[in-house]
């Protein structure tokens, strides 16, 4: 019987020969992520609770500070210190200070941190992101987090694995993130509870790594374990020259056993958003156009890397935010902030009056640099939009992709991009 | 820390993707170290629930609905509803973070649609760990747990997975010596 690339690292992980699905494991962790809000505790129940003095790898451990940091109030600057105190304190070889980091699931892949054929834990939902990069990756607790440092393994249920196959490419504007949302739309947000999502097809050959990002980071917002893309030559050369270490793709068996096969023709894939108040209240954006609102944030995990920022300057050049509307910008990265300078994308949006930030989580869940008061409308390029998630549980958030919400921004109204910018130059990407 | 064998409470009713941050704002992180802070902020981000932790007596039981404490992986969303008073949660399932972080404490969470469905708020409950059967008083019916793999039993049983990794620790040490 043939197995799931999940299923083989799970295997290999666990030294089996093979898995199934229910099965109960022990496995051993290839890398592990922690940030400001889940290192003070799992720092705290690793040395106070489980009584371990250092951590099994501290090569194999990354810390960021990006959260609440920069400190947005004098709790969070504690909670920064005891990050930043344990980081080094365990000689932490890959602790990412504020200015010179950013976002976890940016840092991590472009740091080439997570690699293929892995197994990847991080004390944050979002950890599912790097299985783009053809690795098993899944968000954790910090009890969970603090086991890892003190053991280097874990316990584990095998998922169930869901295949997901995408024909043909995607229209002019729509992107990876329409996609997701549109899939999300479908299953809803417990479509792929506990499970892991394999997300194949040919629409994915003209993804660009940094877009395959956001599809598996958003895995979590149909409830699933782990979102896994399979290896190729888009895979290949993003690790070239950044791989920190050697890697061994996974390939699924001709012969796995999937719970279930979904197919999705991409050329149908319209321009969506998902509405409030949950990511799977998936509408195309025919159906909002018009909808005023108070903030656009273009940021997070999901939609900040140089690729997205590229193509928000793009929409925004030579135009301006709408009056009664806010544009707040924040790069998911440091390294993505340098490169924005450098090809004059900042220039753009201070002169379209955005208010560009540093990097960091921020507005996304509500933190700071960007939250939403009571009543207040918001278009997000985020991943979530559970009641309360970017502020006060009566704002309204919805989710889409950075050319739509750049466009918005311009006219003060969920906009198509179209409306602001005839095409997209050719080339950006 | 062990479980009790029978647990009786007061049902709090709520309904299906009730994610983390409903159960406790990102804001309140700040205190991820101080379970009662985190108590009295517990279902804070769920709509028309204000002052809800106030309200809850200690040893009262959540019954909730489908997928809940999907989104975060914060394991305050646990802790905050431990820290309110709630003795037990009960949902027809769980978002799988939610429900690793809740064994992983040792916090006894329970999994049924039959009491999902059927409990209403305010309802008298009792509920039998060790046979995972939970009795409603005020409506005079029965309800049926799923069960759980032995391993995730284990960890609820000895107290979350703390003791369980002191214990692989000592092992370690001990194998290390000889």
């Amino acid at each position: 019987m043939g197995m799931t690339m999940t299923e083989k690292i799970l295997a290999r992980a666990s030294g089996r020969e093979s898995v199934r699905p229910g099965d109960l494991i022990l496995a051993k962790i290839d890398f592990a992520m922690g940030h400001d809000l889940t290192i003070p505790p799992a720092g705290k129940i690793m040395r106070e609770q489980m009584g371990a003095e250092k951590i099994w790898d501290p090569d194999r451990v990354a810390v960021t500070q990006d959260h609440f940091q920069p400190a947005k109030d004098a709790a969070s600057a504690t909670l920064g210190r005891l990050t930043r105190e344990f980081s080094h304190q365990m000689g932490i070889k890959w602790y990412f200070e504020v200015g010179q980091g950013g976002i976890c699931h940016t840092v991590l892949p472009e740091n080439g941190l997570v690699l293929p054929g892995e197994l990847v834990v991080g004390a944050d939902s979002h950890s599912c992101t790097y299985g783009a990069l053809n690795n098993f990756a899944t968000g954790i607790g910090s009890t969970d987090l603090a086991c890892v440092m003190a053991l280097g393994e874990l316990w584990f249920r095998v998922p169930e694995t869901l295949k997901f196959v995408y024909h043909n490419r995607l229209q002019e504007w729509v992107e990876a993130k329409d996609l997701i949302l549109y899939v999300i739309g479908k299953i809803g947000v417990d479509g792929a509870r506990s499970k892991a999502m394999e997300q194949v097809g040919e629409t994915l050959k003209y993804i660009d790594m940094e877009a395959r990002l956001t599809i598996t980071n958003m895995a979590i917002e149909a409830g699933a374990k782990n979102g896994i893309l399979e290896f190729d030559e888009v895979t290949k050369e993003y690790l070239d020259g950044r791989a920190k270490r050697p890697y061994t793709p996974v390939f699924s068996d001709p012969d796995a056993e999937y719970e279930k096969v979904f197919e999705f023709d991409a050329a149908a894939v319209e321009l969506g958003v998902a509405k409030p108040m949950s990511p799977d209240n998936y509408a195309p954006l025919s159906e909002v156009i018009g909808t005023r609102l108070d903030q656009v944030f273009i940021g997070s995990c999901t939609n900040s890397r140089i690729t997205d920022l590229r193509r928000a300057a793009a929409v925004l050049e030579g135009h301006k935010v709408a009056a009664g509307c806010r544009l707040i910008i924040t790069p998911s990265s440091h390294q993505v902030a340098i490169q924005a300078e450098k090809e004059g994308l900042i220039r753009t949006f201070l002169a379209a009056g955005a208010a560009w930030t540093t990097a960091t989580c921020g507005a996304c869940l509500g933190g700071h640099m960007g939250v939403l008061g009571e009543g207040e409308v918001c278009l997000s390029t985020t991943n979530r939009n559970f009641p309360g998630r970017m502020g006060h549980p009566k704002a309204m958030v919805y989710l889409s992709n950075p050319a739509v919400a750049a466009a918005s921004a311009v006219t003060g109204v969920i906009t198509h991009p179209s409306e602001v910018l005839k095409h997209m130059p050719a080339g950006i990407r | 820390m062990t479980l009790p064998k029978v647990i009786r409470g007061k049902a709090w009713k709520f309904g299906a993707n009730i994610d983390t941050d409903q159960i406790i704002p990102a804001k309140y992180a700040i205190y991820s170290l101080d379970e009662i802070e985190l108590g009295k902020h517990a279902m804070e981000g769920v709509p028309d629930r204000d002052g809800w932790a106030a309200g809850v007596e200690a040893g009262d039981i959540l019954v909730a609905g489908s997928n809940f404490g999907c989104g975060s992986s914060r394991e305050i969303a646990p802790i905050a509803i431990r820290g309110a008073g709630i003795s037990l949660v009960i949902a027809d399932s769980y978002a799988r973070i939610f429900f690793r972080n809740a064994i992983n404490l040792g916090y006894p969470i329970l999994q049924s649609p039959q009491a999902a469905e059927a409990v209403v708020e305010g309802d008298e409950l009792e509920v039998d760990l060790e046979q995972g059967i939970i009795r409603d008083f005020t409506r005079s019916d029965e309800y049926r747990c799923e069960a759980f793999p032995p391993f995730m039993n284990e960890l609820l049983k000895m107290g979350g997975l703390v003791p369980w990794v002191r214990e692989r620790l000592r092992e370690r040490r001990l194998a290390a010596r000889a």
